[in-house]
């Protein structure tokens, strides 16, 4: 599904004379369709570099990440143009960030619905249905589906996060420490609809500070150090 | 999927310009200003596409030739050099002259009579400015501003334009019950509304935003944001969106250009730009927002 073949990301900062900076070197692995691939390391070793050079929010500096696209074919994420990207991302691929980068005045079910409907070509009805249904799923009381993400608990945004990154079925689910400002309970929910989410076909690569939760809902870890 | 416009080369130069203009200019003299005649290269050598459904934004420094672009492909600026074509899919209903048999794409449009060029715009495109002044006759009824522009792609019937009118204004959140007072009489953000609504009017498929939430207070900025992310999904426009803001642009753009002294220094995904730009002067950007 997707292999990522000696990937290297190098940040060179140029105002600050022309200083280079490693960030990753020769990460390879190989993850199968529907598999789930947990990246551990030390905090700086590199894991969310990996990630953002998949999703293409950082470009990568030497390596590929072959990537067999159902609506593209074999592409190499590492090079392909803007457009095709854009294409991936709205199509197939998906990426859950540590944080909620949230829209000002979009309320909680809009966010989550949004994704639904514009990438999933479904009723506005059937996108609210499910939308809701998620939202009840974590736990998000239903006061809150109106009003604006941007006020709630560091926890409560996760999960609205989790929510909209998961809402359209993605083909592929980039998964940047998910459940870091998470409580236990609100821990084994996420894990619940990550697991179903997978029997459906998502494949996965994930960080997971936890060591223990990294070996539990993972198949195969690849360490980066 | 094929690109709407095609831009290659695209330059603006004011003033006599010598030999030596591209060669003394650009981001890496830091300037635009040619030392050895005096002109201004606003624009020099710009390539990039417009794609359908798509925003575009437009960074960079005040001086860095944003909102010449813009002028240059509103037609309200002739460009010193360069092309400008449209898919044959958006015009060859209006100016089948403009294709030679089976192209893609127009000939350079920049070489169009002003007739041909006032009917492209009056078809095809939309523009917002900064400066509410430039977009709107501020003495004229709001009403009419809106049947100006539609007088102007076609329409003749008076109570069809004030329909269209109406259902413009509410769409842009301005009471109807105001559409004869003139723009004058509205605070910035309506009179900003106003502006969105006119150019809406002729359902254009390119829409042109110059700082459009510069000068706004927040509440306000916010709710005009809305609007645009709300039209773009609803009328599927293309949009060319000009802003030193990068919030802005991170809201509204999924791609990014950075121009730098008439140049464009870097374009890529918008998410990549601001988190790894690659050129100097994209870092020094992204590292100054606060």
């Amino acid at each position: 599904m997707i292999s990522v073949e000696n990937l290297s990301k190098y940040f060179t900062l140029h105002i600050l004379g022309e200083k280079r900076i490693e960030a990753c070197r020769d990460v390879s692995f190989r993850v199968p369709p529907g598999g789930f691939l947990g990246l551990a390391g030390p905090s700086g070793a590199g894991k969310s570099t990996v990630l953002k050079c998949l999703y293409r929010t950082y470009l990568a500096t030497g390596g590929a990440i072959r990537y067999d696209s159902a609506a593209l074919g074999p592409v190499d994420l590492a090079t392909l143009p803007d457009r095709a990207v854009i294409d991936i991302r709205h199509r197939e691929m998906g990426y859950v960030s540590q944080f909620l980068k949230v829209i000002p005045r979009v309320s909680a079910l809009d966010v989550v619905m949004e994704p639904i409907l514009t990438r999933n070509g479904v009723s506005r009805e059937t996108a609210r249905e499910r939308a809701i249904h998620l939202l009840e799923q974590l736990r998000i009381p239903e006061h809150l589906f109106d009003a604006y993400p941007a006020t709630f608990s560091g926890g409560e945004q996760q999960r609205i996060n989790i929510a909209r990154a998961v809402s359209w079925k993605p083909r592929l689910l980039l998964l940047d420490e998910p459940t870091a400002s998470l409580d236990k309970d609100s821990v084994g929910i996420v894990l619940d609809i990550l697991r179903e989410l997978r029997e459906e076909g998502t494949t996965m690569i994930g960080i997971f500070h936890d060591t223990a939760l990294l070996q539990s809902v993972t198949d195969s870890v690849y360490t980066i150090c | 999927m094929d690109s709407l416009i095609r831009i290659r080369h695209l330059s603006k130069r004011f003033g006599p310009g010598c030999d030596r203009c591209l060669a003394s200019t650009g981001p890496e003299h830091d300037t635009n200003l040619c030392r050895h005649c005096g002109s201004v290269t606003a624009c020099n050598d710009l390539s990039f596409d417009l794609f359908p459904d798509e925003a575009l934004g437009v960074v960079g420094e005040s001086g860095s030739g944003k909102s010449t672009l813009v002028r240059l492909m509103h037609f309200e600026w002739e460009a010193s050099g360069g092309s400008m074509e449209v898919h044959r899919s958006c015009a060859a209903g209006f100016l089948p002259e403009l294709f030679a048999d089976n192209a893609e794409y127009s000939s350079n449009l920049l070489g169009l009579s002003h007739f041909q060029k006032r009917q492209m715009r009056n078809a095809l495109m939309g523009i917002v400015y900064q400066n509410p002044h430039l977009g709107l006759r501020m003495q004229v009824s709001s009403g009419g501003n809106i049947a100006e522009r539609l007088l102007g792609a076609g329409w003749r019937n008076i109570a069809n334009m004030r329909q269209r009118a109406a259902e413009l204004l509410e769409r842009t959140e301005i009471p109807v019950q105001r559409m004869d007072e003139p723009p004058c009489n509205f605070s910035g953000g309506m009179q900003q509304r106003v502006q969105i609504a006119k150019a809406l009017s002729n359902n254009p498929l390119i829409l042109f935003l110059d700082e459009v939430t510069t000068g706004l207070d927040l509440s306000v900025q916010a709710r005009v944001l809305d609007l645009i992310r709300n039209l773009r999904s609803e009328f599927k426009l293309s949009m060319l969106v000009v802003s030193h803001d990068l919030g802005v642009i991170n809201l509204l753009c999924q791609r990014t250009m950075v121009l730098k002294s008439g140049h464009v220094v870097e374009q890529g995904l918008t998410d990549q730009i601001l988190q790894d730009p690659q050129h100097r002067y994209s870092q020094l950007l992204v590292a100054s927002q606060l």
